[in-house]
């Protein structure tokens, strides 16, 4: 077995050095009755070129954003991804590395992970921002628990034109401690029905969840959703699972948001069929010590040299167990990586740029399709990168018809939301031509 | 330090924060052309929901960027360097050919909600682990989903809750041994649980009477490391977990230390009804500086109306996704859970088969228990027996001479070794908790017990070359009382 160096000859020598004859000495402890007479029953060991041709043809019978013409976002994005980020991640120091408990011989992970907090509070004009966390979902309901451990208040009220998975994640969350949820809808705009917002909210309200851009690609005035949140004492929880929005949009942190929680994985994270991703998780710093997850500080060695630390750990399980501000231990560092690799090589003007080339692409986009005969555009406000068409044909069917021309259209939004059965969610990145846009436009069905 | 060590020094470099360098208009990317019209933004989005610039971005080049991350990196210590015995931590090697599955473009450039039509390869490759851990832990169903082995025991600790829900009521207690992970009370308390420690015994295990005592009908179950925190195998398991059922309760069993016990036992013989698996430990996945993993939960077929949607199914030849489990706790994150993690784990339990595994196992106990014996005398042992796969000693006999843990362990850098787990478990004080793993070959091991043995004497002789480590390294030891008093947490401009 090539990963175990050991002989049989070394064993034994080690176990006449341990003093016991036989490995079964060791396992004395495990009771007779448990223990497992017959080998596992899972397929015997490959070799390395065999397995490799095996999991080469699982791999093949997937479509992938290369062989197909890909329209999904829906808080997973097809972003180009510069060539050096796999090289560097693929350096040892990196990726066999532990969580740097040890800070003299981690200074590698920790100078990177005070870089990218300190990005991500760019990025998102708040103030402080944790280490990661494990993605968008789980991230969102973290926050709504810290709203509520900030507040002591037991009502959430949560948009719906919020991610419906990250809705779910955060009820799942919110369920274990009796947390009550009141959702509300949308506009014609496609935007958060600000009105029936107010209404909801009242003194019992831990804090206002909105996502931006929302799960249609609408651009929410997140200024005016601060506004009432606030007037009630709540906190405003903003999601943002598309975060290269932020290369254009005005960051959560000038409009009043008190917890920003979003998903990295457009930052030059593969889309991985759903993960490893990257939760994002930054607050105001009133809030840091209510904060869930790791966080890297600078400091000064014994000599007065600077470096970093694992630090403000008194909010941490392995310290206050049940009275930890979260339970989480292992987090995303390698993929943080990723996303502080991107976010410096695109630096100030790339990330800009990649964003006003997605913003009129998609712009141009919806534009086209609009055209299509038998499709109009749902919503009317300003979107981003995504889009919500309402079609004649049934979705499914014209999904299908798609997926023939090696095109994957769309979401079909009816499986989150039953009003919307007849609607599609299209997002379009830098990453399509405007001849690929076109063939989606042929394809169902033409027009001008 | 006399002789030749395997950890010396060599030529490294400072490297600034990224922040402090470049300058305007230096470009590290390049984008495809635009073959759209250029449109302004504001004429697509009022001006007031719009930026002008992220303050503070950098402007660097591409060459810039690999020279700060390949610098950053050498101040790291990695597996691929050296002996990594971090107790608890199984920091085994990661192979590389996990990492080339995983960034085939078929998993990687798959999009979680395309077609299932088009989704075959990776749902089977779901479907296959699912049925291969199910088999290693003895359990019936597993829940690929959660991210990391905390958030397995979260989800464990949901549908021990989703269970007892259904039954009327959801119970008010979790027990948890004393030597228990940190994050076994914080996941239960996420659920709303009280913890109920329990003590172990004087040979480092819980005593079946310890749990009667505390069992009543408000626990809801019991939380087991086993092998525990000690290295030690719970051998009163099964009495335990009768005491437990038999009040109605459930056995959880935190699977973070199952690289002892592969294919030797399994879980769900011993009355364990769900266990979490940490796949970057036991199934070889890189640990990447602190995540990502993926923390699958195995539970016994009762539990299984609970699971989070969607599960994976196999109709016919076809593999599908099934949302509709109407008693399921819901989701615990988006997607189906860490798909590339899971692609690693799958590469090595197909790597090793059924016989690799088991071998793996028995090294693993073979290489700790080496260490135990060739220390025990030089280290306070203070539970004086066999261990499995990581044995525990502390620093009394270095104590006398001023000499503390976090000395020995800083001191064991500059002879090119990462230290082990230390300070835990905290029912040892001083605690340095040794785990090898099975990839470690004998020579390793001799080394790291020669550097072991020529602290101790060091310390016996004064010790302050010790009490000043490490040395090597690019830094020193850190002010960390200076960094929670005056929290620096992010780079600002100069002035700000």
């Amino acid at each position: 077995m090539r990963y175990i160096p050991n002989t049989d000859a070394d064993c034994r020598q080690m176990l006449d050095a341990i003093g016991v004859r036989s490995v079964e000495a060791l396992f004395a402890d495990i009771p007779a009755a448990v223990r497992l007479k017959r080998p596992l029953r899972i397929p015997p060991a490959l070799s390395e070129a065999d397995l490799t041709r095996h999991i080469r043809g699982l791999a093949a019978k997937n479509a992938d954003a290369d062989r197909y013409s890909t329209f999904l976002g829906a808080g997973c994005y097809n972003h180009f991804s510069p060539a050096i980020i796999g090289h560097l991640i693929s350096r040892g120091e990196f990726l066999t590395a532990y969580t740097p408990y040890q800070p003299e011989i981690s200074q590698g992970t920790l100078q990177v992970m005070y870089e990218y907090q300190s990005l991500i509070c760019q990025l998102t004009g708040m103030e402080v921002s944790n280490a990661s966390m494990y993605e968008g979902a789980s991230a969102t309901a973290e926050a709504i628990l810290m709203a509520h451990r900030v507040t002591g208040r037991n009502e959430v009220v949560v948009m719906r034109s919020v991610h419906p998975e990250y809705r779910q994640v955060t009820r799942t969350y919110a369920q274990q401690i009796d947390l009550t949820f009141l959702e509300v809808g949308f506009t014609p705009a496609g935007t958060a029905d600000l009105r029936a917002a107010k209404a909801a909210l009242s003194e019992k309200s831990a804090c206002l969840v909105v996502q931006n851009p929302n799960f249609f690609g609408a651009v929410e005035d997140l200024a005016e959703l601060a506004g009432a949140a606030h007037a009630v004492g709540a906190l405003l929880v903003v999601a943002v699972p598309e975060p290269v929005s932020l290369g254009l949009l005005r960051p959560p942190g000038e409009c009043g948001a008190d917890i920003v929680a979003g998903e990295g994985q457009a930052l030059g994270v593969p889309m991985s069929f759903g993960g490893p991703y990257l939760g994002v998780f930054a607050t105001q710093e009133k809030y840091m010590r209510q904060m869930p997850g790791r966080l890297v500080g600078a400091t000064l060695d014994r000599e007065g040299r600077t470096g970093y630390v694992l630090t403000l750990a008194t909010r941490e399980q392995h310290i206050r167990r049940e009275k930890a501000t979260s339970n989480i231990c292992t987090s995303e560092a390698l993929i943080a990586l990723i996303a502080t690799i991107y976010m410096e090589t695109l630096g100030k003007n790339g990330l800009r740029e990649v964003a006003l080339q997605n913003l009129r692409k998609a712009a141009f986009a919806k534009e086209r399709l609009a055209r299509v005969r038998g499709c109009r555009l749902r919503f009317s406000g300003p979107t981003f990168n995504e889009f919500v068409v309402q079609v004649k044909r049934k979705p499914a069917d014209l999904l299908k018809g798609l997926l023939r021309k090696q095109i994957i259209g769309g979401l079909d939004l009816g499986q989150f939301y039953p009003e919307l059965k007849d609607c599609l969610l299209v997002c379009v990145t830098e990453q399509h031509s405007r001849e690929e846009v076109e063939a989606l436009a042929r394809a169902m069905g033409g027009g001008r | 330090m006399s002789g030749e060590t395997v950890g010396t020094r060599g030529l490294v470099f400072n490297e600034p924060l990224i922040f402090e360098q470049g300058s305007p208009g230096r470009v590290g990317y390049s984008l495809p052309t635009s073959d759209v019209r250029e449109v302004k933004p504001d004429r697509l989005i009022p001006k007031k929901l719009l930026r002008d610039d992220i303050p503070g971005f950098p402007e660097v080049s591409e060459v810039d960027v690999v020279r700060h991350f390949t610098r950053m990196s050498q101040w790291n210590y990695g597996i691929d360097l050296g002996f990594y015995p971090l107790g608890s931590c199984t920091m085994k090697y990661n192979p590389r050919l996990n990492e080339d599955m995983a960034r085939l473009p078929g998993f990687a450039r798959a999009h979680p909600y395309q077609p299932e039509a088009v989704s075959q390869g990776a749902l089977q490759l779901l479907w296959e682990l699912e049925q291969y851990l199910a088999e290693i832990c003895g359990m019936d169903r597993v829940s690929l989903q959660p991210s990391a082995g905390a958030h397995g025991e979260l989800t464990g600790i949901m549908l021990i809750r989703a269970y007892h829900m259904s039954r009327g009521n959801p119970r008010k207690k979790i027990l948890i041994p004393d030597s228990a992970h940190g994050t076994n009370p914080a996941s239960s308390a996420v659920c709303g649980y009280q913890i109920v420690p329990v003590k172990s015994g004087p040979r480092g295990v819980v005593e079946p009477q310890a749990v009667a005592e505390v069992m009543d009908d408000e626990v809801a179950g019991i939380m087991v490391t086993n092998p525990n925190t000690l290295g030690i195998f719970e051998d009163h398991i099964l009495e335990i977990a009768k005491i437990v059922h038999g009040k109605g309760g459930q056995v959880y069993c935190d699977g973070a230390n199952l690289n002892a016990f592969v294919g030797i036992a399994r879980p769900g013989d011993m009355g364990i009804d769900v266990i979490q698996l940490n796949v970057h430990k036991t199934f070889s996945t890189p640990h990447g500086g602190g995540g990502p993993g993926a923390g699958p939960v195995a539970m016994k077929r009762h539990l299984a109306p609970f699971m989070p949607v969607p599960t994976v199914e196999k109709k016919g030849k076809a593999f599908t996704l099934n949302y509709k489990l109407p008693k399921s706790i819901g989701k615990v994150r988006s997607f189906f859970g860490s798909f590339g993690v899971l692609v690693r784990a799958y590469t090595y339990i197909r790597t090793l088969g059924p016989t690799g595994l088991r071998r793996a196992a028995e090294v693993a106990v073979i290489n700790a228990n080496y260490i135990l014996s060739r220390l025990k005398g030089t280290y306070h042992l203070p539970y004086d027996r066999f261990c499995m796969h990581e044995c525990v000693f502390d620093d009394g006999f270095q104590v006398p001479d001023n000499v503390k843990t976090l000395d020995i362990a800083k001191r064991l850098m500059d002879y090119g070794f990462h230290p082990p787990t230390i300070y835990f478990p905290l029912i040892v004080h001083g605690a340095l908790m040794i785990e090898p793993t099975e990839t470690e070959s004998k020579e390793t091991l001799d080394q790291f017990i020669a550097a072991m043995k020529a602290i101790a004497k060091e310390a016996k002789e004064g010790g302050d070359v010790v009490r000043a480590a490490p040395h090597n390294p690019r830094v020193s030891r850190m002010d960390e009382t200076r960094a929670a008093r005056q929290p620096n947490l992010r780079w600002r401009p100069p002035g700000a």
